[in-house]
């Protein structure tokens, strides 16, 4: 039919004002539709930068704290240690014995005359810690800078408005007069905060710490790489190399790819009952929470290693196995060194995936208030996220910066990972 | 349990002085000999590992299956010895206890919540003592049978490489089934506890009731002590937020920033944005709901009360709809980015020749053409939506409610199950097992949609090859 | 042309990819002092036929072979035959250079060492100078041992790939178009090389190039569409063809 009309229509006249004037249409719809692209990119980056402010702006200061100069007299009679012991080899037992508690209280109550309730309840760890550290201590006067209450560090930090009214300021009248008393004295500074990357949890948020967080983190993951490192490496090897096509490999297959998207939070619920319930392991452990991560990282693995594998050309494995190779010496000496960077790559990726998981944990008890550092792997433990949703949930103001701080290091750290993983990804492509 | 680790450990050194061994016989039979191919079947390693691995593996295996036992085992002894009316009696209370006993026994407690647990530790060192040293006996003797047997069959025609390799082809069908056993154990375990959560409420009431309480009183005279189980709020809280608020952000949001980087991004601006994607997918959702309940949920709540609703509340679904809809776009771009991929070449080449604009062949061919992929790719958001939980432990709140109000609070089935199992309470209690019913819906909806979208995929994907 | 004990020997060999058979009922004796070599067009199971001396088919998911190859009079099927020596025994050079991604030290090594065939280092080092040596390769590389074999020429790489193959001392060399992926002054060099190895090695070649064939081979097989046409001395076979096929192939009016 358009045979027929064809012949009849007028030739297209682009120069016809008309004509323009859709074409102009035509381009500014291109313009706009390429803006809206670049609008929904710039849009989430400027998320992610507003959040990355955020928690920098809030968490800078969980870096800092506030501490308070007291002199303490370091009396061994009063604290009940007797100098010649303390320099025996029973010299620590016999510290620990002793009552710091109230030796910083008098020396609180000595130096900082009405403002001597600034301390903090954990102070008296710094004098032990001092004694501990140089028995030479005992019998003499030194000053020390032992940290605040958490209200008068925020206020320090300037994290108050003091001239709001005092009931929803959160902060006392005689905590900002303390505060301003030793401030015009000279009395207190503000500076880096070893407690913060030294300590475990603790309810005072001055005292409070990443390291039981990081540590635990550490045995965590140390378990589930031991675990879902070789075992989805052996089981990509299976698959790709010795398996071939049947039923039951389809099965693993379909198990793999199934698992992969099952949502973070059922394997807590399997953790639960079958570690916990079946096996009796014990609660909030590193070894339960590591394997739980394990079962959640090894279709990770496995997925990445399979590509790995099977990305190594053809034709080495048919060289090896021409001049008598047998299929293991294939896969151990050619197969696996060439695929290891890739296998690496997805590694570190379920890494770091497994490091900033929180759901699951929680299910297996790893959100208890534990306030040391774990021991070892079957001994109560935090994790850095559990940490983190612990702390955001505390009503305690003080926590706010120590939440936002034990962020940056979660990121930090997962940063580093993933350009590992990116640095071997780049090599491994230039290679291949 | 930790008794269990020192006899490991002579095992192991045991096994390797039969490597030691082994290998040496290997090394032995050629000397003297010019090798060719053919002479000595194996080399030496294999020898070694041959009488390496038929020593270890039933030890290893003994030891294993006798760790998983053993504390079942010695906890049922020691509890037996528990004066009656201290007896812990619910699985939790067995498994605290028992938390109480091991703590005193390894000196890592000094005091225990629960005051009988002292009086049994001595019985505990003794039982586990005494455990552990039938399984070490058992293990040695397995170890010293299977390595002097396989050390009497080595012989310079003896295939010592296929042996072992058969040992190890046997390792990799075990690791293999791993996964296996996974998807089993979570099948299983689900349907199990929620076999007996169904035996106290009925599955209809549960999937169809419209009432969420489950609160279970502590002493059952106290009134509503049954609890209510009706989960629809909780589903219907589940899909508002992660099927429609979050996809209202993440799906036109993903799919242009997906059209802009495959369509006019050059190398050199996808250099630098691919990377910001890759690090918005990375960031733990537990720092995003740091971010909901700090940021966007107070935003969100004042916007609210500046409309005029009243009800704004401080958790909301906006707030966490909102940030898991951006946690979700770099998943959606990438879809998309693989779904516009596919399209060959040659259509958009023939829209382009036609003088259409690049917006025209996006709109009109593209992704029209790409629409299966996309609609897959996103049916995998949604997935991943309903089953993330810490944005909205942490800004939506726990209040079970069936509501269209974007500024109320509403609670999903992962938040459920989360507050649910946080608590202390006796594991055996509906509103423990509810959780487990919860997780079997939750599993069985993003299994479905996923093995739905996959395969709208691999068809889309087939389509164009 | 029977000798009392073929190097090689098949019998009724069949071969299967699923349903679609590529090998129908050969049959043929292949001696140790002579080059054979297998000619015939694109597709007709060369290639397959020269996988079934070290049963590198087996290798290949949907392969099945039947019938009987006997390898010095013995059944390389049967159950006590170690596959992993056989391919020792029967040494494969391929139509695509593959050296290892590994140093070319390494690549003439790697055999000699995963079968023990040297003890020391020594003893190795003189095993892989031997072997480059005999594969013509030694003056070229003795200063780069320590580099990656993928660094070299192409030629050179399918030479270190025979001297890769005849680091293990195999008794049988079979070459899959050795020379396809070479330039004419490569391809000439791998043909000396042939002929140097002829007597020490049974060597069994495909190749598409007619004057390769006679050039380098003593005995000529030619294949079409899975069967073999025509078995015999080189000579005859290119100037007296019996089939008229084979004349039609060797004449180019094959098509
Ligand atoms: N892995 C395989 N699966 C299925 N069929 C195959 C496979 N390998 C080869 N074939 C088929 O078997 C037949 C013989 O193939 P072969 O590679 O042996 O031919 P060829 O003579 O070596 O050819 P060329 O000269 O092109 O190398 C061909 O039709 C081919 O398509
Ligand atoms: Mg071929």
């Amino acid at each position: 039919m358009t045979a027929t009309s064809a012949p009849r229509r007028a030739p297209t006249n682009w120069t016809a004002p008309a004509m323009q004037a859709r074409v102009a249409v035509r381009y500014r719809r291109e313009r706009l539709f390429r803006l809206a692209g670049l609008g929904a990119l710039c849009l989430a980056g400027l998320f992610l930068a507003f959040l990355l402010f955020t928690i920098v702006r809030t968490g800078w200061s969980g870096f800092r704290h506030s501490e308070v100069a007291v002199s303490v007299v370091f009396d061994a009679q009063a604290l009940g240690i007797d100098p010649a012991v303390a320099r025996g080899p029973g010299g620590v037992e016999a510290i620990r014995r002793a009552d710091f508690n109230a030796l910083m209280q008098r020396s609180a109550a000595a130096q900082l005359g009405p403002a001597a309730d600034v301390v903090s309840e954990g102070a008296w760890l710094d004098l032990r810690a001092a004694v501990l550290a140089d028995r030479g201590v005992l019998g003499q006067t030194r000053t020390l800078w032992v940290p605040v209450r958490s209200n008068i560090d925020l206020l320090a930090k300037g994290k108050f408005d003091e001239n709001e009214a005092e009931v929803t300021r959160g902060v006392s009248n005689e905590d900002i007069a303390d505060y301003h008393y030793l401030e015009a004295r000279g009395l207190i500074r503000t500076d880096f905060n070893e407690i913060f990357v030294s300590a475990a949890n603790s309810t005072d948020p001055e005292l409070a710490g990443i390291w039981g967080a990081a540590l635990g983190s550490l045995l965590t993951l140390l378990v589930t790489i031991g675990a879902a490192f070789p075992v989805g490496v052996l089981a990509a090897v299976w698959l790709e190399e010795f398996a071939g096509r049947s039923r039951w490999t389809d099965f693993v297959e379909v198990s793999i790819s199934n698992l992969a998207a099952v949502p973070s939070i059922i394997f807590g619920l399997l953790g639960l009952a079958v570690f916990l319930n079946f096996f009796n392991m014990p609660r909030s452990a590193p070894i339960v929470g590591g394997l739980t991560l394990a079962l959640m990282t090894l279709p990770v693995i496995v997925i990445t290693a399979r590509a790995a594998i099977r990305a190594v050309p053809g034709s080495v494995r048919d060289a090896a196995l021409g001049i008598g190779a047998s299929p293991f010496q294939v896969v151990v000496h050619h197969v696996l060194p060439l695929a290891l960077p890739g296998i690496m790559t997805g590694t570190i990726i379920g890494m770091a995936r497994a490091l900033g998981e929180t759901a699951p944990l929680l299910l297996i008890g790893m959100r208890a208030f534990v306030a040391d550092a774990p021991k070892g792997l079957t001994s109560s433990a935090t994790v850095l996220p559990v940490q983190i949703f612990l702390w955001s949930d505390d009503a305690q103001r003080g926590f706010v910066e120590k939440t936002s701080a034990a962020i940056m290091v979660l990121l930090v750290i997962l940063l580093l990972m993933s350009s590992v993983a990116i640095y071997l990804r780049n090599r491994f492509e230039n290679r291949a | 349990m930790t008794g269990l680790f020192p006899i490991l450990l002579a095992v192991l050194a045991l096994a390797l002085l039969g490597y030691w061994i082994g290998r040496q016989r290997g090394l032995a039979m050629r000397r003297g000999l010019t090798i060719r191919i053919g002479t000595v079947h194996s080399l030496p390693v294999y020898h070694g590992l041959y009488v390496a691995l038929t020593a270890l593996l039933p030890a290893v295996l003994v030891l294993a299956g006798w760790a998983i036992v053993e504390e079942r085992l010695v906890a049922d002894r020691v509890i037996a010895a528990v004066p009656v009316d201290f007896r812990p009696v619910s699985e939790i209370d067995r498994g605290a206890f028992m938390n109480d006993v091991r703590g005193l026994a390894n000196n890592a407690l000094e005091a225990a919540f629960n005051p009988a647990a002292t009086a049994v530790v001595p019985l505990y060192r003794a039982t586990s003592e005494a455990f552990d040293l039938a399984a070490g006996v058992v293990a040695m003797t397995l170890l010293a049978v299977g390595g002097i047997w396989a050390f009497s069959r080595l012989r310079p025609d003896f295939r010592a490489r296929s042996h072992v390799e058969k040992l190890l082809r046997w390792l990799l069908i075990l690791a293999s089934t791993v996964a296996i056993l996974t998807t089993f154990g979570i099948v299983l375990s689900l349907l199990f506890e929620s076999w007996r959560f169904f035996q106290i409420v009925p599955a209809a009431e549960f999937l169809f009731g419209t009432h969420w309480s489950p609160q279970t009183a502590i002493r059952s005279d106290q009134i509503g002590s049954s609890g209510a189980f009706g989960a629809v709020p909780l589903f219907w809280g589940t899909i508002f937020i992660g099927a429609i608020i979050a996809m209202i952000v993440a799906v036109p949001l993903g799919l242009m920033a997906a059209i802009y980087l495959t369509q006019y991004a050059d190398a050199r601006v996808r250099r630098v944005l691919k990377p910001m994607l890759e690090l918005l997918a990375g960031v733990p959702t537990v720092v995003y709901g740091f971010f909901a309940a700090l940021i966007v949920a107070p935003a969100v709540r004042d916007f609210g009360v500046w409309l005029g609703i009243s009800n704004a509340s401080g958790e909301s679904a906006l707030a966490a709809g909102l940030v898991m809809g951006i946690m979700i776009i770099p998943f959606v771009s990438s879809m998309t980015d693989d779904a516009l991929m596919a399209v060959p070449a040659e259509m958009r080449d023939g829209s382009y020749a036609m003088g259409a604009t690049r917006a025209e062949t996006v709109t009109r061919v593209l992704v029209p053409a790409a629409l299966p992929g996309i609609t897959g790719g996103v049916l995998l958001a949604v997935s991943r939506a309903i089953g993330e939980t810490m944005i909205v432990v942490m800004a939506a709140g726990l209040a079970a409610k069936l509501t269209i109000n974007p500024f109320d609070s509403v609670t999903t089935v992962s938040a459920q199950i989360v507050a649910l199992l946080t608590g202390d309470q006796e594991f055996d209690s509906a509103k423990t097992l509810s959780a487990f019913a919860l997780g079997l819906v939750l599993f069985i909806i993003t299994l479905l949609l996923n093995i739905y979208a996959l395969s709208v995929v691999r068809n889309y994907r087939e389509a164009y090859e | 042309m029977t000798e009392p004990c073929p190097k090689l020997s098949a019998r009724n060999l069949n071969v299967f990819y699923g349903a679609k058979q590529a090998i129908k009922n050969v049959s043929i004796d292949i001696s140790r002092e002579h080059v054979t070599a297998l000619i015939g067009p694109s597709g007709c199971g060369k290639s397959t036929f020269l996988r079934c001396f070290n049963r590198m088919n087996d290798t290949i998911e949907n392969a099945r072979v039947t019938g009987e190859i006997r390898l010095d009079g013995r059944d390389i099927h049967a159950a006590d035959m170690d596959v992993v020596q056989l391919r020792a025994r029967v040494g494969m050079v391929f139509q695509k250079p593959n050296p290892f991604p590994k140093s070319i030290y390494e690549n003439v090594a790697y055999g000699p060492r995963i079968h023990g065939l040297a003890s020391g280092r020594a003893e190795m080092d003189r095993l892989v100078e031997d072997a480059l040596r005999r594969a013509g390769l030694w003056d070229e590389v003795r200063d780069r041992l320590a580099d990656s074999g993928t660094t070299l020429s192409g030629g050179q790489q399918q030479r270190l790939c025979i001297a890769r193959a005849i680091a293990v001392d195999p008794e049988v060399i079979l070459m899959d178009e050795p020379c396809s992926a070479l330039d004419p002054v490569a391809t000439a060099k791998i043909e000396e090389l042939i002929d140097d190895l002829r007597g020490r090695y049974a060597i069994v070649i495909v190749t598409h190039n007619m004057q390769q064939a006679a050039r380098v081979s003593q005995r000529t097989a030619f294949f079409h569409m899975g069967a073999m046409i025509e078995y015999g001395e080189t000579s005859t076979l290119f100037t007296n063809p019996v089939q008229a096929r084979t004349k039609d192939y060797i004449t180019g009016r094959y098509g």
